[in-house]
C-alpha cells in the first residue's frame, strides 16, 4: 500500500507548508512529521514528501541524511537516547549507558528482537545540570541513576503505545 | 564556604525556579507584561536602536558581540524584506540555559522578539529550535497563538500599525545549525553547511535578504533594557560588559543548575556559594568556563570575573558562561576525549582542515586515553590542533581545537603518563 498522511496529519502539513514564503523551508518540519508517522523516513516516505513539496527527490534525500534526528532505520518502539557528553560523562553516563546495555540486551545503535526497545548514545541534551539525563520518544527523564533506569524500562514495558504529547521525533539508530 | 546559596536562583532573567514555570499570558500581562514592547512602539525604530546600542547588550550566545551594533550593520537602502532570526538551537555542551525560557517561561524571550523586530523592521521572525526539544516547542507554539490572541502578535500588535508574525522552526539534530549561518541554510531546508563570509547575514541572510540573527539570552536582555533603561540595565552589570547573565553550572559541584548574577561574577561564587562547593569538598582539577570550547582553566582562576574581558584576559573565553567542573581524581585525557569525540561527530565536512582534523584530533586522543600512543604524541595533538585552527570556514574548526590544546598545555603530565605508562593511570579508559 502507497504511504499517505491521514486527513488529521494532512491539515498539519499544510499547516505548516502556509507558514513559509516557499515550500523548501518547509522540508525538516515535514520531514519530521512524515518520521513521527511512518515510524522513520523510508526511501518511500522521502520521496512521499518530495513529492507533496515538488521538490527534487535529490534534495530531500540530501537533507534527510544530514540531520541524525530524522530515522533512517526502523528504532524500537521506545527510543531510549542516553547523552554521553561532558558534564553527562563526569556524573556517570557511561556506567548508566553500560546498565542499560545489559539490561536490555543490546549495545548502542540496536533494536531489542521485540522491537520493543531501541538504545543509542547522543550528544549534549542541553540539560547538563541534572546530568546525567536520557530522552525517550523526546521526553526528558533527568538525573538519572541505574535504579530510575529500571523503574523506567519496567513502567515503559507496560505502557501503551507511546503517541500524543510526550512522543516526539526519535533520533537515527 | 556559605552552605546557602546566596542567589535563590530568580532575578531578572530567570523569574523561577526549577519545576516551576510561568505559561500564562494574562498573568503575564497583570504583571507587566507586554508594557517594554508597548514603550518601544511608542519609539522611532533608530532611537529603540539607539537604546539598545548604549545598553551594549553583548550577544549571550557565545561570542559576546554587542547587538546594537550588529542591528546597525544592516543596510539601509535594500529593498528585500527583513528577517529576524533566534537562535535556540543550544549545542553547545555544558550549556542549558536557553531551554529554561523555551520551557518554563517564554513571554520575556517573545516579548523581546517583538522589541527587536520592530528596532530593526522585520516583520517575520524565525524561532530555530533544536528539534530535542519536543516539549519546548509545544510550549512557545502555544505561547505565541496567545500572544496573538492577546493582540501583542499578528497585523497590528498592541493596536499600533506594526506587524509581527513569529514562526517556531524545529531542527532536526545536527549541532552545526547553532552557527548561524548553518541556521539559515537549516530554515531554507538544506543541510546543515555554514556559508562562507562576506557576505554578513545583515546584508545578504535568509534567501539572501537582510538578516539579524540573536540568542535567546539577547533578546531577553532586550526586553529589560526597555523596561528598566539602558543605564538601569548596565547597573545590573559591570560598566562595559551591561546587564545580568545567567551561569550554568554543571559537573562535580553539589548544586549544579543555573544562577543569575550581575555579569562579572566570580567562578569562586559560582562554584562555592550558589553551587554548594565540589562533590565530598574534593580539589578542583578543571573548570571549562563557558562551553566545552572554551580553554579549560584550573583551580588558580576561581577569582576571575565570569565577564567577556576578564576570562579573555586568563586566556579562555567566557562563552555561554555554562561552567563544568571536574575535581582531582578525574582523568582530563578521558573528559578531553568525550570533548574531542564530540566536534569530529559534529563536523558538517565541508573544508578538509576541520573534517580530517577534528578525526585526528579525536584518534590521538583516544589513542593516548588507552595507551596506545606513542612518545611524542602530545606534540603531534598540538601541531594537528594548531592547523586547524584559522584555517576553516565556520569557527567549529576552532572550537574543536582549542580544548585540544589547553589541555594538553594544562594537564601535560596527565598526558604523558597515559603515554609512558601505556594506559590511563586513572583507570577510566
Ligand atoms: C559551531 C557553532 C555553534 C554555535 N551554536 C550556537 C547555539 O547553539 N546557540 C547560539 O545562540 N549561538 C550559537 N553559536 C553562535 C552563533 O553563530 C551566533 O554568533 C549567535 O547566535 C549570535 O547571537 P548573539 O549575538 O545574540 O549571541 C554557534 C557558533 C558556532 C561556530
Ligand atoms: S569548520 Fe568544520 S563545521 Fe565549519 S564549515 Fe568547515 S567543516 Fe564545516
Ligand atoms: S552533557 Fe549531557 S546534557 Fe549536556
Amino acid at each position: 500500500m502507497a504511504l499517505a498522511f491521514t486527513p488529521e496529519v494532512d491539515r498539519e502539513f499544510d499547516r505548516i507548508v502556509r507558514r513559509y514564503p516557499n515550500r523548501r523551508a518547509a522540508l525538516i518540519p515535514t520531514l519530521i512529521l512524515a518520521d513521527r508517522e511512518f515510524g522513520y523516513l523510508s526511501r518511500e516516505a522521502m520521496d512521499y514528501v518530495a513529492k507533496r513539496l515538488e521538490l527534487p527527490a535529490a534534495w530531500v534525500l540530501s537533507t534527510a541524511t544530514f540531520y541524525t534526528m530524522l530515522r533512517k532505520r526502523p528504532t524500537g518502539k521506545h527510543h531510549v537516547q542516553v547523552c554521553v557528553n561532558v558534564a553527562c560523562y563526569l556524573k556517570g553516563a557511561d556506567q548508566l549507558g553500560d546498565h542499560l546495555k545489559k539490561r536490555l540486551g543490546i549495545g548502542f545503535g540496536e533494536v531489542t528482537p521485540d522491537g520493543l526497545f531501541s538504545l543509542e548514545g547522543v550528544q549534549c541534551l542541553a540539560a547538563c545540570g541534572t546530568a546525567p539525563v536520557l530522552q525517550v520518544n523526546g521526553a526528558y527523564h533527568e538525573d538519572m541513576t541505574p535504579e530510575k533506569a529500571d523503574a523506567l524500562i519496567q513502567s515503559l514495558r507496560t505502557a501503551p503505545a507511546p503517541g500524543g504529547a510526550t512522543s516526539g521525533p526519535g533520533g537515527a539508530v | 564556604m556559605s552552605a546557602t546559596p546566596a542567589n535563590p536562583a530568580r532575578g531578572h532573567l530567570l523569574r523561577c525556579g526549577p519545576g516551576e514555570s510561568l505559561l500564562d499570558v494574562a498573568k503575564y500581562q497583570a504583571t507587566g507584561g507586554f508594557q517594554a514592547l508597548r514603550k518601544a512602539l511608542a519609539m522611532p525604530p533608530a532611537a529603540l536602536i539607539d537604546e539598545v546600542k548604549k545598553a551594549t547588550i553583548r550577544g549571550r550566545g557565545g561570542a559576546g558581540f554587542p547587538a546594537g551594533t550588529k542591528w546597525s550593520f544592516l543596510p539601509k537602502d535594500n529593498p528585500k524584506p527583513r528577517y529576524l532570526v533566534i537562535n535556540a538551537d543550544e549545542g553547545e555542551p555544558g550549556t542549558f540555559k536557553d531551554r529554561y525560557f523555551l520551557e518554563q517561561d517564554p513571554f520575556p524571550l517573545l516579548e523581546g522578539i517583538a522589541i527587536s523586530a520592530y528596532a530593526i523592521g522585520a516583520h517575520t521572525a524565525y524561532l530555530y529550535v533544536r528539534g530535542e526539544f519536543v516539549r519546548g516547542i509545544k510550549v512557545l507554539e502555544d505561547a505565541v497563538e496567545a500572544m496573538r490572541k492577546a493582540g501583542a502578535l499578528g497585523r497590528s500588535v498592541l493596536g499600533s500599525p506594526f506587524s509581527l508574525e513569529i514562526i517556531v522552526h524545529p531542527g532536526a539534530g545536527a549541532y552545526i545549525c547553532g552557527e548561524e549561518s548553518a541556521l539559515l541554510e537549516s530554515i531554507e531546508g538544506k543541510p546543515g553547511r555554514p556559508r562562507n563570509r562576506p557576505p554578513f547575514p545583515a546584508v545578504a541572510g535568509l534567501w539572501a535578504c537582510p538578516t539579524i540573527i540573536n540568542n535567546v539570552e539577547t533578546m531577553a536582555c532586550v526586553r529589560l533594557v526597555l523596561m528598566h533603561g539602558a543605564d538601569a540595565f548596565l547597573a545590573m552589570g559591570l560598566p562595559k560588559d551591561g546587564g545580568p547573565k545567567i551561569y550554568g553550572l554543571s559537573g562535580h559541584v553539589k548544586r549544579p543548575g543555573l544562577y543569575e548574577a550581575p555579569l562579572g561574577l566570580s567562578l569562586r561564587t559560582l562554584i562555592y556559594d550558589f553551587g554548594g562547593g565540589t562533590i565530598d569538598d574534593r580539589p578542583i582539577k578543571g573548570i571549562i568556563p563557558g562551553g566545552s570550547s572554551t580553554p579549560v582553566l584550573g583551580p588558580d582562576a576561581l577569582d576571575v570575573a565570569m565577564d567577556f574581558e576578564s576570562i579573555k584576559a586568563v586566556g579562555s573565553m567566557l562563552g555561554t558562561a555554562a561552567a563544568t567542573i571536574f575535581t582531582e581524581g578525574t582523568c582530563p585525557v578521558a573528559v578531553l576525549l568525550r570533548i574531542s569525540r564530540f566536534y569530529a561527530h559534529e563536523s558538517c565536512g565541508q573544508c578538509t582542515p576541520c573534517r580530517d582534523g577534528t578525526g585526528w584530533l579525536e584518534r590521538i586522543v583516544e589513542s593516548i586515553e588507552h595507551g596506545t600512543a606513542r612518545p611524542g604524541d602530545c606534540d603531534v595533538l598540538l601541531a594537528a590542533a594548531n592547523q586547524i585552527m584559522g584555517n576553516t570556514i565556520c569557527a567549529l574548526g576552532d572550537a574543536a581545537a582549542l580544548p585540544v590544546i589547553s589541555f594538553v598545555n594544562r594537564f601535560r603530565d596527565d598526558f604523558e603518563a597515559h603515554i609512558a605508562g601505556r594506559g590511563c593511570p586513572y583507570g577510566a579508559a
